[in-house]
C-alpha cells in the first residue's frame, strides 16, 4: 500500500510542474565544432566538482542558493549531492534515479517520470558526450569555438518545453562551467561549476 | 445357526451403511484449526485471527523470472489488469500509478485534517516562518522545483509531509512503470485475496487464477508485438496461502504414494503367506470398517473432520491388520476339531481383545488434548480399533466359506522360533543383563540430552522446504514488505477508540524507530486519523484574519511576497468548517485498501493493527522482547505487540507439554488395565518390560542420530506401545498356558504382523514430509524392537522344552 503511495508523490510533484505557457526555441543545425568538443567530452571517464546553484523564483524576491558535489562517471553514473541548506543527494545510474533526503531513500525508474528526464539528461549526455542521445530529446544550438562554447538545448516534446522552456550549458573544452535551466513560467535556475581542485 | 448369521452380517452391514452415510455428509476442514488450540487464551485468539484472516495471510507474492525486462513488464501490467476484474482480489499492486490523480486530490483537500504537523503553534508568526523557510529550503532541490505551484496554497508543506509519511522507508524500484527487485532480474506484483488465507481451497483457486491471468497475458502480448519475447517469462509464487497450498498437496501426494507402496508390498506378504486371495479381502474387512466408523465417530463427536484425521488415522489403526492375521492364522491351523473360528474364539480372542483395550488406553490419553488435531485422532483411533476388533470377533468367522483353507505358515513359524530358541539358549541369564544394560544406556543418553531432548519449534513440523522459505524471504526484501511476524494490535469497542489507541502506539513507537530498533511503524491511522485528532487539528486552525497578522510577521524578511499566499489563507479558513473524515471518504482512493488491511472487525470487537518494519536490510528481525518491554512500561491500554513465531512456538510447547503428561496418564491407564486382567503385578512387569525397552531404545537412537523429538514421535511412541502390546500379551498368553503346539503359529502369525507394520512405518521415513518422517522413523524400529525384545523377555518356554 504504501508502495503506492511513493508513485503518487512523484505524480504529484511531476503534476504540479506540469503547467504553465509554452515557449519554443529555434536553432540551427550543430558545427563541426560540436563534435569535437563532444568527443572530447566523451573521452573523459570520471568528474568530480563543487556547483552553486542559484534559483531565481518569481515568488521570491531573492535567489535560493544551494552547493555540493556533483560526480559523473561514465558512461552512466551521475550524482549531485546537495550540501547545504539542506542536505540531499540524488543519484542517476542508468534509468534508475535514487533520492536520498533525511531517513528517505525514494527510488525510481526514469522513464516512468518522462518530466524529470530532461534536467538529468542534458547534463548527463553532455558529460558523456553522447550527442545522440541529446538529440532525441532536444534541438541543439551551438555556438563559439572548442575553447569556449555554448549549447542551447529546446526541448523537442511539446509536453516537455510546458515546463522547460532551455536549458544553456557553456564549457571549454571537457569542462563544464555553467548550466542555465529557464523555465517556461519565467523562472530560472543557475548552475555554476568548479573544478574540485580550485575550492 | 444361519439365523445368527444373517443377523450379524445384517446388523454389520447396516452399521456400516449408517457410517458411510455420516462420511459422506459429514464437513470437512483443510484450514489451519486443527493446530489451533480449543480454548484459546487472548493472546493466541488474537494469533489464530491473524494466522486465519490477517492481511498478511492474505498476501500472494508474484515474481515474473526470464525474458527481458521489458516483456516481464508488459506481462505483469496485462496480468495486474485481469486480476483488478476478479472479485477474488481485494488488491493487485505492481507499481502501477492508478489512482494517483484522485488520491492527490484527496490528501490536498484534506492535507489540514491529515498532517500530524498541524497544532496550533505551527500556525503562530515563529511556527509560519520556520515551516516557510523549509519549504524555501526544500524548493532548492532538483524535487523542490517541481514543487513551486503548490507554494502559494501550502507554504508550510503540509503535502509533502504527509506523502513522506505515507510513503515508507522501503519501497520496491520501479523499472518501465512496474515493480522489480533491486537486481532488475525479477519483476514483482502482489496480490490480496478476498478470501482468508486460511481458507486452503479458495488460495488454490486464486493460485489458479493468476496461472491463467498469466498465461493469457503472455499470449496476448506474444500476439500484440512481435519484438517482446514473453514466452521465456516464467510465473513464481509464494506466501502464505502458496505455502498451505503446496503442504497440502506434498502431504497428499507423499500419504498417498506411501500408502500405495506399502499397499502393495502388504498385499504381496499377505498373498505369498495366505496364498488366497479370498484371505486377503476379508482380511482387509476389519480395518476398511475400523477407518468408515473412525471417521463417523469424529464427524459426530467434533462436527467436522480435520484433514489430518483423515491423512493420520489410517497409519495410526494399521494394527487392526494385525487381527486378521492372528485371525487367520491361529483360528484356521488350530481349529482342526470344531468349525473354523472356535479356537480362535475361546483361546486367543480374549488376548486380541486385551491388546486392542491396551491399545485403546493408550490412545484415550490424546482425547482430552488442548489439540484439536490429537484429539480427532485419539477418538478416530479409538472408535476404529474397536469396530475393526469386533469386526473380526464377529463377522470374520461368519464370512468363512466352508473348507476356506489359507497356506500353511507352521514351517515358518517354527523357523522364526528357532531363532528366537538358539538366541535365548546362548544368551541365557545374558539377555536379562544385557536388557538392563541397554536400558540404563537409553536412560543416561536421555538423560544426557534432556534439555533439548524435545523441539519446541512448531516450525519443524513445517512441510516447507528450506528453499521456498529463503525465496519468499528475497521477495518480501524486494518488496519491503512489512515483517509480517510482528505487528502490535490496538483492541477496542469501536473504530474511533481502536484509532486513538493506534495513534498513541504510533507516538510511542516513533521514539524506537529514532533510536533505530525498529526501521518504521504502520498504522491505520495514517491513513485516517481518529476524529479527535482530527477534531483538535481543525481547532487548531487560526481564524483568517489571525493567520494574515502571523503570516505578515514571518514572512517580512523571507522574501516572500503576501500577496502570493492568499490561497493559503483561504484554504485554511475553508479547512476551519470542513466536515472530518470517515471510512467513507477514502472510497476510491488507494487509501482504502491500505485503510482497510489494518483495522480487523468483528461485530463490536475492533483491532488496528501496526506491522513493525526490520531496523535495516541486514536486521529485518525486530527485537521483540524490546518493543514490548518499552509498550508495557508505556502503560497503553489494550495494545500487545504479538510475535506469531514466539506465539505458535509456545502455542506448540503447550501442547508438547500437555500431550507428555496425557501419555504417562495413558501409560499409567495401560497398567492399571494390565494389572485388572492379569492379577500378577509380575506378569504384567515382564509383559511391559520389553515395551517400554523398546520405547527407550528408539528415543535415545534418535537423539544420537541427532533428531530432537516432536509430537509426532510422541504419537509414535504411543503406536510401538499399542501394537507391541500385542506381541508381548501373545508371548505371555502362550507362556501361560504352556502350549507348545500352537507356538509356531503365534511366531508365525506375529513375524507377519510385524513385517507389515514395518513395512508401513519404514516407507514413512522416506516421505519428504517431516510429521511422516518422525512418524516412520519412531515405529518401524519400535515395532521390531517390541517383537524382538518381548519374544526375548517375556516368553517363557514350556518346561517341557527346557527340560529337553
Amino acid at each position: 500500500m504504501k508502495l503506492r503511495v511513493l508513485g503518487v508523490c512523484f505524480s504529484l510533484l511531476t503534476g504540479a510542474a506540469a503547467h504553465g505557457a509554452t515557449a519554443s526555441g529555434t536553432a540551427p543545425g550543430a558545427a563541426d565544432a560540436l563534435d569535437e568538443v563532444m568527443h572530447s567530452l566523451a573521452e573523459r571517464r570520471h568528474g568530480q566538482v563543487s556547483f552553486v546553484e542559484q534559483q531565481f523564483l518569481h515568488m521570491l524576491k531573492r535567489p535560493v542558493e544551494s552547493y555540493g558535489e556533483l560526480i559523473y562517471d561514465a558512461p552512466n553514473h551521475l550524482e549531485k549531492r546537495t550540501i547545504e541548506p539542506r542536505a540531499e543527494t540524488l543519484v542517476v545510474d542508468g534509468e534508475v534515479l535514487t533520492i536520498q533526503r533525511g531517513r528517505r531513500n525514494h527510488v525510481l525508474d526514469l522513464k516512468a517520470y518522462p518530466q524529470i528526464l530532461p534536467f538529468i539528461e542534458s547534463i548527463r549526455a553532455t558529460l558523456a558526450g553522447d550527442r545522440a542521445a541529446l538529440e532525441r530529446l532536444f534541438r541543439l544550438e551551438f555556438t563559439g569555438s572548442e575553447m569556449r562554447w555554448t549549447l542551447l538545448l529546446t526541448p523537442l516534446d511539446a509536453q516537455l518545453a510546458k515546463t522547460v522552456a532551455s536549458i544553456r550549458i557553456d564549457g571549454s573544452r571537457d569542462e563544464l562551467s555553467k548550466v542555465e535551466i529557464r523555465q517556461s513560467d519565467g523562472d530560472r535556475s543557475l548552475m555554476t561549476l568548479r573544478a574540485h581542485s580550485g575550492r | 445357526m444361519n439365523a445368527r448369521r444373517a443377523w450379524i452380517i445384517s446388523s454389520w452391514l447396516a452399521g456400516l451403511a449408517a457410517a458411510l452415510w455420516v462420511v459422506v455428509h459429514a464437513h470437512y476442514i483443510t484450514d489451519l484449526s486443527a493446530f489451533l488450540p480449543a480454548k484459546p487464551t487472548h493472546l493466541q485468539k488474537l494469533m489464530v485471527d491473524q494466522l486465519r484472516d490477517g492481511p498478511a495471510s492474505r498476501l500472494l507474492l508474484i515474481a515474473l523470472e526470464g525474458g527481458d525486462a521489458d516483456a516481464r513488464a508488459q506481462v505483469s501490467l496485462d496480468m495486474a489488469h485481469r486480476l483488478r476484474n476478479d472479485a477474488a482480489f481485494s488488491s493487485v499492486e505492481n507499481g502501477e500509478v492508478l489512482t494517483a490523480a484522485r488520491d492527490r486530490d484527496f490528501l490536498f483537500a484534506h492535507r489540514y485534517l491529515l498532517s500530524d504537523a498541524v497544532e496550533a503553534r505551527r500556525f503562530s508568526a515563529a511556527g509560519l516562518k520556520e515551516a516557510i523557510e523549509e519549504t524555501i529550503d526544500s524548493l532548492a532541490s532538483p524535487a523542490g522545483l517541481l514543487l513551486k505551484s503548490l507554494v502559494p496554497r501550502d507554504p508550510t508543506g503540509e503535502m509533502l509531509r504527509i506523502i513522506d509519511r505515507l510513503s515508507g522507508t522501503r519501497s520496491p524500484r520501479t523499472q518501465n512503470g512496474v515493480w522489480v527487485s533491486a537486481d532488475g532480474a525479477r519483476t514483482l506484483l502482489v496480490a490480496q485475496t478476498a478470501a482468508p488465507g486460511s481458507d486452503t481451497d479458495a488460495q488454490e483457486r486464486d493460485m489458479g487464477a493468476i496461472r491463467n491471468a498469466f498465461s493469457a497475458a503472455v499470449k496476448s502480448s506474444a500476439a500484440s508485438s512481435s519484438s517482446v519475447n514473453s514466452s521465456a517469462v516464467q510465473l513464481k509464487m509464494s506466501g502464505p496461502g502458496v505455502f498451505a497450498v503446496a503442504a497440502r498437496a506434498k502431504i497428499k501426494r507423499a500419504a498417498m504414494r506411501l500408502s500405495l507402496v506399502s499397499g502393495i508390498l502388504v498385499v504381496a506378504v499377505l498373498l505369498a503367506v495366505y496364498r488366497s486371495p479370498l484371505a486377503l479381502g476379508l482380511g482387509l474387512l476389519p480395518v476398511a470398517t475400523g477407518a468408515v466408523a473412525g471417521v463417523a465417530a469424529v464427524a459426530l463427536g467434533f462436527g467436522a473432520v480435520h484433514g489430518i484425521t483423515l491423512g493420520f488415522g489410517i497409519t495410526l489403526i494399521g494394527e487392526s491388520v494385525d487381527y486378521s492375521i492372528y485371525f487367520f492364522i491361529q483360528s484356521l491351523h488350530g481349529g482342526v476339531d470344531g468349525p473354523p473360528g472356535d479356537a480362535w474364539r475361546r483361546r486367543l480372542w480374549p488376548t486380541v481383545r486385551l491388546g486392542m483395550l491396551t491399545s485403546v488406553c493408550g490412545f484415550a490419553s490424546l482425547l482430552p488434548s488442548g489439540f484439536p488435531g490429537l484429539a480427532q485422532l485419539g477418538l478416530y483411533s479409538i472408535t476404529g480399533l474397536i469396530a475393526a476388533a469386533m469386526v473380526t470377533r464377529f463377522v470374520l468367522p461368519e464370512l468363512l466359506p466352508p473348507g476356506f483353507r489359507i497356506g500353511d505358515v507352521a514351517p515358518l513359524g517354527l523357523r522364526i522360533g528357532r531363532v528366537r530358541d538358539s538366541l535365548r539358549s546362548r544368551g541365557g541369564l545374558g539377555i536379562g543383563y544385557a536388557a538392563c544394560a541397554v536400558a540404563i544406556v537409553a536412560m543416561l543418553v536421555l538423560y544426557r540430552h534432556h534439555d533439548t531432548l524435545w523441539n519446541r519449534e512448531l516450525s519443524r513440523l513445517s512441510p516447507v522446504s528450506p528453499q521456498d522459505l529463503r525465496y519468499d524471504a528475497m521477495l518480501r526484501s524486494d518488496l519491503g514488505a512489512a515483517n509480517v511476524l510482528d505487528v502490535v494490535i490496538v483492541e477496542g469497542a469501536g473504530l474511533e477508540e481502536v484509532l486513538r489507541g493506534a495513534e498513541r502506539a504510533q507516538a510511542a513507537l516513533e521514539t524506537l524507530v529514532d533510536e533505530k530498533i525498529i526501521g518504521d511503524v504502520d498504522s491505520p491511522s495514517r491513513y485516517l486519523p481518529s476524529l479527535a485528532t482530527q477534531q483538535a487539528r481543525r481547532g487548531a486552525l487560526p481564524d483568517a484574519r489571525t493567520l494574515r497578522d502571523n503570516l505578515k510577521i514571518a514572512v517580512a524578511d523571507l522574501g516572500l511576497d503576501l500577496e502570493q499566499l492568499a490561497p493559503f489563507v483561504e484554504d485554511v479558513d475553508a479547512a476551519r468548517h470542513a466536515a472530518l473524515l470517515t471510512p467513507d471518504d477514502l472510497r476510491g482512493t488507494s487509501l482504502a485498501a491500505g485503510f482497510g488491511a489494518l483495522i480487523l472487525h468483528q461485530s463490536d470487537h475492533w483491532s488496528a493493527l501496526l506491522p513493525l518494519h526490520g531496523a535495516d536490510v541486514a536486521m529485518p528481525d525486530v527485537d521483540v522482547a524490546r518493543v514490548a518491554a518499552y509498550l508495557a512500561a508505556a502503560k497503553l491500554p489494550n495494545t500487545e505487540i504479538l510475535d506469531l513465531k514466539l506465539q505458535t512456538d509456545a502455542l506448540y510447547a503447550g501442547y508438547l507439554q500437555e500431550a507428555i503428561r496425557l501419555s504417562l496418564c495413558g501409560f499409567l491407564l495401560i497398567v492399571v488395565l494390565l494389572l485388572a486382567a492379569l492379577r500378577s503385578p509380575l506378569r504384567v512387569a515382564r509383559l511391559l518390560a520389553p515395551l517400554g525397552l523398546a520405547v527407550l531404545t528408539v528415543a535415545a537412537a534418535l537423539v544420537l542420530a541427532g533428531q530432537q523429538l516432536t509430537i509426532l514421535h510422541l504419537v509414535g511412541m504411543l503406536l510401538i506401545v499399542a501394537v507391541g502390546s500385542n506381541y508381548a500379551l501373545f508371548f505371555d498368553g502362550e507362556a501361560a498356558a504352556q502350549r507348545a503346539e500352537n507356538s509356531a503359529l503365534t511366531m508365525a502369525s506375529l513375524g507377519i504382523a510385524n513385517v507389515s507394520t514395518v513395512i508401513g512405518f519404514g516407507l514413512l521415513s522416506f516421505s519428504q514430509v517431516p510429521v511422516l518422517v518422525a512418524l516412520g522413523a519412531t515405529v518401524a524400529p519400535g515395532a521390531f524392537l517390541a517383537l524382538l525384545f518381548s519374544a526375548l523377555l517375556t516368553w517363557r518356554a514350556p518346561r517341557t522344552t527346557l527340560n529337553a
